[in-house]
């Protein structure tokens, strides 16, 4: 006497259900998350999968070292200016339906590296769906992520979530974040020594919060 | 601390070589440093290398003593050997409108990443070297990072807010 008896007995041999809502519920239940660690929130992430909090219990503990093969891409860390070119890579080469969790304060806004080396905040590359705040964020915050993301998937609609041509996605590099061709050889880079003022006061420099 | 007599003994060596070798020396806290004009820095690495075992580089950086100072930069040369364990240190003086100095890969092949380094990082112009390219930072990037008047945030587009 298992579920199955007790289910063929109350339900019919058919039954409607909206398309999305099936698909969405096969989405959700095995999201494979891309590896992104890059800092030490890395290390949180792995333990996430760990036994001590086993995230396979959320569908979501296969991760993938290609991103061919993957739906979520887990930020984890800073993401130096130098990574982010790779970054936005991977990030194209993922098939849809993709999302973006970011983890940790330096992913989701460059963190206490507040500097020319870090990008401020991984949303500037990739549309980020899930922000975990945290430095590093516990696993069980990360959980909460994954399961505040599969609730995001359940609301989502599979008209939306289309693969972009070829083309497109290939458009879609954010200038300036690939870097340009090399060879500035020394007769350039002595070109580009000019003295210059003190401190030129960028946009960034602006900003209220610091 | 250690005693430096053997050092200073290198120094007296350098000088006997050829006077114009050793601008000045420094003794400080068992370390001794040996300031050379830049344009013969090639001949005294080249000597302390094939004359007294000095046969490792184990370090060369540069460093930034601010816009306002002449000499701005400083490049500087740790040497080690293997053989005496003796370690000594080289520094050349440059100024900031011409920062230049010749390249030293010719005597120790690992220079060449540290001179690339150096000149990411300070903009210091290895002359001679075979790839004087950014190392550390992107290859578009504009400035050098550890120069004293780099502001933290860096220039356009690096500062995208």
């Amino acid at each position: 006497m298992g579920l199955e008896n007790t289910l063929f007995e109350s339900l019919p041999d058919v039954i409607t259900v909206k398309l999305d809502a099936v698909v969405n519920w096969a989405r959700k239940s095995s999201l494979w998350p891309a590896t992104f660690g890059l800092a030490c929130c890395a290390i949180e992430m792995m333990n996430t999968v760990s036994a001590r909090n086993d995230l396979s219990r959320f569908g979501a503990e296969t991760f993938r070292a290609s991103p061919r093969q993957a739906d979520v891409m887990i930020v984890s860390g800073r993401v130096s200016r130098k990574m982010a070119p790779a970054l936005r890579r991977i990030y194209d080469q993922m098939p849809e339906p993709k999302w973006v969790i970011s983890m940790g304060a330096c992913a989701t806004s460059g963190g206490v590296f507040d500097n020319y080396a870090i990008v401020q905040g991984v949303d500037k590359i990739v549309p980020v769906d899930v922000y975990v705040p945290g430095c590093p964020p516990r696993p069980e915050m990360l959980i909460h992520a994954i399961m505040m993301l599969q609730e995001k998937v359940m609301n989502e609609s599979v008209r939306d979530r289309r693969d972009t041509y070829e083309t497109e996605s290939r458009q879609s590099i954010v200038p300036g974040t690939l870097p340009v061709t090399m060879g500035t050889e020394s007769e350039t880079a002595a070109k580009k020594i000019t003295n210059r003022p003190y401190t030129i006061a960028s946009r960034h420099e602006k900003r209220k919060s610091s | 601390m250690t005693d430096t007599k053997v050092l200073h003994e290198y120094v007296e060596k350098l000088k006997a070589e050829n006077s114009d070798w050793v601008t000045d020396f420094k003794d400080a806290r068992g370390e001794v440093t040996v300031i050379v004009p830049r344009e013969s820095i090639v001949d005294v690495c080249r000597f302390l290398k094939t004359k007294h075992v000095f046969d490792m580089l184990a370090g060369l950086n540069g460093a930034d003593r601010g816009p306002e100072e002449d000499p701005r930069f400083e490049v500087l040369y740790h040497l080690f050997s293997t053989k005496h364990f003796n370690r000594l240190r080289l520094k050349v003086l440059l100024s900031d409108d011409d920062p230049h100095v010749l390249t030293v890969t010719t005597v120790w092949k690992t220079a060449n990443w540290h001179e690339r380094e150096t000149f990411d990082m300070f903009g210091v112009i290895f002359d001679e070297h075979p790839d004087l390219r950014r190392i550390l930072l992107p290859s578009d990037f504009d400035g050098h990072a550890l120069r004293k008047d780099y502001p933290l945030r860096g220039f356009e587009p690096y500062s995208l807010t």
